[in-house]
């Protein structure tokens, strides 16, 4: 994993002693809140629905056992208990003191933390797959190239005031699991025929009330010149962006409204400018990075054995856990997704546990990954059955990795002040109604994502069925979609019709999920079957 | 008997907790909310200035019965609590506290 040099600490450093400054300028009134909010959402406090809400940043979803055991004392410390992991990545605590932030910020610091650059129109904390660095399917480890974007990204004083917030997602498989595609920037490293690493780029894609999945604008560019593509991508977007519209300020309308070719032309241009100007990081950065990311002390010759007369252990290995790599490894998913829990919350004690095992059993490494759930990505298969063990003792071991139950789900009206609708409970219904773990099996890989509001944190347009909640005079109302996906095949769903009180849309889910079965063929996954019979006999089960 | 009024709500400086207007000064409990009139924009104009509370601003609300309770879901679960944490609201023991809120 990455370290942090002097130069990264004494960042971090400075703006905690800065934000401390501005905080007691606050409280002390010196500063009016008007001089003071766009100071502190600058380091991603928010002020939300019942308190302040912090939001830190998980670079590339990557932690290690002292960080995420820092996390889980914060939820203890300053908080009520509980984290929110988000599809972003990162945590989120609900109920945070203003005068406690600096101190957070200190705690957080110390072990190489922060929460720069978690909100306002700036570039984002970088997403990432999260098997990075353990799957057998990756061309190179997409984490040195999103940690050179990340310090490339930090503090950019050009793209500090962007027409609107940018996302960055990276991967290195053809596998998408990070919903690259669903970014304002999306980037695939590849590898071309002469074996050289690159990067496959995409633009304009994006969630929100515009959905948009992102054209390729670059099949190939050097991955030494990914900083100067990016710096070209963003220059043009800032240039001709919409500041005189919210809704339309994305980079997502300016492809859209000026087109794929057109925006590819002009970034081509603007890369050929920046080129020769030699701004592109020295080439000994990124390979000082990569040592970093360099085997993380994988064992070779061990055993892909594995006792499975446990059966409650073997289900959960047959849909928790994934292939690594490495032979006599494996990766563990997991999930945050208890039925009745709410989707993403950890308590402080969960939190720390899971650090424990990272530290035992994981190579000191966890992912957190934008479905809400935290990997293990290291674990020989030989400290698997400990490793389950462990989890259930504490309720972490619930086996519904992509089963209907593993839903993803934004805050919502219960925390989020811009939510017109609950997710929460919405999910803890649904995940009742479908309790019973052989049906959830027999329905297969099913993404059900929940947003409480149109700016689609929860993921909802790409939900196999995706959930999207309204106010309509003051009631919660919920419309319902399928068909969109964010893997390789990314899609949008499609609304069925008209929307749904809460228990109207589990009753909704239900009939859809029979049609699936009775008209499934073979092998098919539920989008699969939706995709061959499209949206007809669905909308007849609801409302027929 | 309901009356339809208007309330003052926002937030503490320090602690962030939701609070309300109660005529002298803020409740963490929304029923000791007070109705304003024409006087709302003076109360937060004032309020401001000391500097302890944030996101001052009126709602619609409706009392009856001696309880006050806000007019939109929004405003009803700022003053519980999150619906799905019963146990982090204003009155955890009480598991009525929230029959009001949906």
């Amino acid at each position: 994993m990455y370290q942090y040099d002097q130069h990264d600490q004494a960042m971090v450093d400075a703006r905690v002693a800065e934000f401390r400054g501005q905080v007691a300028r606050r409280l002390s009134g010196e500063l009016t809140e008007d001089q003071f909010k766009p100071l502190r959402l600058k380091n991603g406090l928010y002020l939300q629905l019942h308190a302040y809400m912090l939001r830190v940043a998980v670079p590339y979803g990557t932690l290690n056992s002292a960080q995420m055991r820092v996390l889980g004392d914060i939820a203890d410390k300053y908080d009520r208990g509980y984290g929110h992991f988000t599809t972003r990545q990162n945590i989120q605590y609900n109920w945070i003191k203003l005068a406690d932030a600096p101190d957070i910020l200190a705690d957080l610091a110390k072990v190489q933390l922060h929460a720069i650059q978690t909100s306002g129109n700036c570039i984002r904390n970088t997403t990432a797959d999260h098997f990075a660095g353990a799957a057998a399917d990756e061309v190179a480890d997409p984490r040195p190239y999103a940690e050179l974007l990340r310090q490339w990204s930090t503090f950019h004083p050009e793209f500090d005031y962007l027409p609107r917030k940018f996302k960055v997602a990276i991967i290195a498989s053809e596998t998408d699991r990070a919903a690259m595609r669903l970014h304002d920037i999306g980037i695939q490293i590849v590898k071309n025929e002469a074996g050289e690493i690159g990067c496959k780029f995409f633009a304009g894609g994006g969630m929100g009330r515009t959905p948009m999945i992102a054209p390729c604008i670059a099949e190939f560019v050097p991955a030494l010149q990914m900083i100067s593509f990016l710096e070209a991508a963003l220059r043009v977007y800032n240039r001709h962006g919409r500041r005189d519209n919210k809704y339309k300020a994305r980079i997502k309308i300016l492809v859209h409204e000026i087109g794929v070719a057109e925006y590819s032309r002009q970034v081509q241009e603007e890369f050929a400018h920046i080129l020769t100007l030699g701004l592109e990081p020295p080439p000994a950065e990124l390979e000082r990075i990569k040592g970093m990311f360099a085997d993380p002390g994988l064992e070779s010759g061990l055993s892909d054995d594995l006792d499975r007369s446990d059966p409650d252990f073997a289900l959960w290995v047959d849909q928790n856990v994934h292939t690594h790599k490495q032979a006599g490894y494996a990766i563990v998913t997991i999930s945050l997704k208890p039925v009745g829990g709410i989707p993403g919350d950890a308590t402080a004690y969960q939190i720390r546990l899971m650090a424990d095992l990272a530290r035992d059993y994981s190579l000191d490494e966890l992912r957190v990954s934008h479905a809400q759930n935290i990997v293990l990505p290291h674990v020989k298969k030989a400290d698997l059955y400990r490793v389950w063990q462990a989890l259930d003792a504490a309720g972490l071991a619930t086996p519904n990795l992509d089963l209907i139950t593993d839903i993803i789900a934004c805050p919502g009206l219960d925390y989020c002040a811009l939510a017109n609708a609950r997710s929460l409970p919405l999910a803890q219904k649904i995940t009742d109604r479908f309790a019973d773990i052989g049906r959830q099996r027999e329905l297969g890989e099913l993404k059900l994502k929940i947003s409480g509001c149109i700016n689609a944190c929860g993921h909802h347009h790409a939900g196999h069925i995706g959930i999207l909640g309204v106010d309509r005079k003051g009631v919660e109302n919920y419309q319902l979609l399928l068909g969109g996906a964010e893997s390789a095949d990314t899609s949008l769903g499609t609304i069925t019709g008209p929307g749904f009180s809460e228990d109207g849309v589990v009753d909704a889910i239900e009939k859809v999920t029979d049609v699936y079965l009775a008209r499934r063929e073979g092998a098919e996954r539920f989008l699969d079957t939706y995709r061959r019979i499209g949206m007809a006999p669905f909308k007849e089960a609801i409302y027929g | 008997m309901s009356e339809k009024i208007k309330i003052i709500t926002g937030n503490d400086l320090r602690t962030g907790d939701v609070i309300w207007w109660t005529g002298e000064g803020w409740s963490r409990h929304v029923d000791n909310a007070v109705a304003v009139t024409h006087d709302a924009d003076a109360i937060i104009a004032r309020e401001n200035a000391k500097q302890v509370v944030t996101d001052t601003h009126v709602i619609d609300a409706v009392a009856a019965d001696g309880a006050v309770r806000p007019a939109h879901i929004k405003d009803r679960i700022r003053a519980l609590g999150p619906t799905v944490r019963l146990d982090l609201s204003l009155k955890p023991a009480d598991p009525q506290a929230g029959s009001w809120v949906i």
